[in-house]
């Protein structure tokens, strides 16, 4: 019989290299799934924002409801979103994707909407004057001068997405939310501790990578700056 | 649908009201838990902020770590912290846990609020021979007080969706419902706690509203 190997692992330390090269498959896979939660959460909550602002911004009685019913999806603690869905999809990743739609859908509509109230009405006058229609209005000037305060919100609703991922561990889908589960439980201290700065990491890179995004999308915004 | 009256069902047995893990104990919990952390981090943050507000200085500091804030789970951080020698305080972590998530909304609503007032106004107070500290009790801070007071209700109502998440982790509160109905594979105790803790966030956030709409009345009474 071998001696137990006395290395980190064996040791549970909360920085252990052996972690992170026996378990990287673990990792890997956790972070992917992260990563695609997070990502397909946000891109339909964006499909179903964009068009949301739009009608609250052609018709203006809309604008309330709108608005009302976003805020209270808000207010639904995460862990009870998810339970709340729970009967309509069962344990699956659908159901953590759905909760945290709703949760992006208010940050997003706030934003896309504040930013098409923020178009001035002389460039929109101009536009029609230069003989725009509704529609090449809308996608041509409206939308693009909306572009920072909504990339603003998406920026918010993707890094809070990424760290309310983490309570879909409950279900089994929360990408690197489960190894914190799982860590827990076995009081398995390097897991923990490697899972969550993964997290942060991801969440500041994504926040990053938009901002990057922003910026290619507007150059205006810069050369006006000169 | 099917879930929906199983829930109530669950709700209106009185069985599951009463004892250690009836809705009672559980709202209990849930309701000391918020509001220690809320005053935990409102003790923290308000001062901080108000006095960076007050010399306009540390901006970006109290900006950022609002966002800093956003991208650290606070489900993360509970786990952390419980395997740390914390960890063997009953609610100590849950209670670090959910201070260090509701400081950053506080600090930045605090500190933008206090930047927001009339720099004319501030300078005519100045020219009126006030000091600082008159000035940041009688004239910043009175005009600051919506800003202020809107941290503190979406600290408050942050507080009671995230105080769900130390259920997780073995704390106490109304995610302990929600918990042991996953664990005990009943859909209808999963979504009649859910139920409950949203009414109970919904609840927080009309009574802010209502203070809200009763304040400026008071306002304009001490005038």
């Amino acid at each position: 019989m071998t001696a137990p190997p006395d290395d980190c692992l064996a040791r549970n330390e909360w920085i252990c290299g052996e972690y992170l090269s026996t378990r990287r498959q673990i990792l890997l896979d956790a972070v992917v799934q992260h990563l695609q939660l997070t990502a397909v959460s946000v891109l339909v909550g964006l499909v179903i924002a964009v068009p949301l602002a739009v009608l609250a911004r052609r018709w203006g009685w809309a604008a309330g409801p709108v608005l009302a019913v976003t805020t209270i999806l808000y207010t639904i603690p995460s862990l009870a979103m998810f339970s709340l869905l729970l009967p309509v999809y069962g344990l699956s990743a659908t159901l953590v994707v759905s909760g945290l739609v709703l949760y992006s859908l208010t940050l997003l509509v706030r934003n896309i909407l504040a930013g098409l109230r923020a178009v001035p009405e002389e460039t929109r006058q101009a536009a029609r004057g230069m003989g725009y229609g509704p529609i090449r209005l809308l996608l041509t000037v409206e939308l693009p001068l909306a572009v920072p305060a909504s990339m603003a919100g998406l920026r918010i609703a993707t890094v809070s997405a990424v760290s309310l991922v983490t309570v879909g561990a409950i279900v089994g889908f929360g990408g690197l939310g489960n190894l914190i589960y799982a860590g827990m439980n076995t009081y398995f201290k390097a897991q923990v501790l490697t899972a969550s700065v993964l997290c942060v990491v991801i969440a500041v890179a994504a926040d990053l990578l938009l901002l990057a995004v922003q910026r290619l999308l507007t150059p205006w915004t810069r050369a006006a700056r000169g | 649908m099917n879930a929906l009256t199983g829930a109530w069902d669950w709700l209106s047995d009185p069985a599951h009201w009463s004892g250690d893990d009836g809705v009672w104990h559980r709202l209990a919990q849930h309701l000391v838990l918020t509001v220690v952390c809320l005053v935990i981090s409102c003790l923290i943050a308000l001062p901080v902020a108000l006095v960076l507000g007050h010399l306009g200085r540390g901006g970006a500091l109290a900006v950022n770590i609002s966002n800093i804030g956003r991208a650290v789970p606070t489900f993360a951080v509970l786990v952390l912290l419980l395997l740390t020698p914390l960890g063997k305080w009953g609610e100590g972590p849950t209670v670090v846990a959910l201070v260090l998530f509701a400081v950053p909304p506080l600090l930045t609503n605090a500190y933008v609020g206090m930047r927001e007032v009339d720099r004319s106004v501030v300078s005519s107070a100045r020219g009126m021979g006030m000091t600082g500290r008159q000035m940041l009790f009688h004239v910043e801070l009175p005009l600051s007080l919506p800003m202020v007071m809107n941290g503190v209700r979406i600290a408050a109502v942050q507080l009671v969706a995230t105080a769900t998440i130390a259920a997780l982790a073995g704390g106490g509160g109304l995610g302990r419902i929600i918990t042991a109905g996953f664990n005990l594979a009943s859909t209808p105790q999963v979504v009649a706690g859910a139920i409950l803790v949203a009414v109970f966030a919904l609840i927080v956030e009309g009574i802010f509203e209502i203070a809200e709409r009763l304040a400026p009345r008071w306002a304009r009474g001490i005038r």
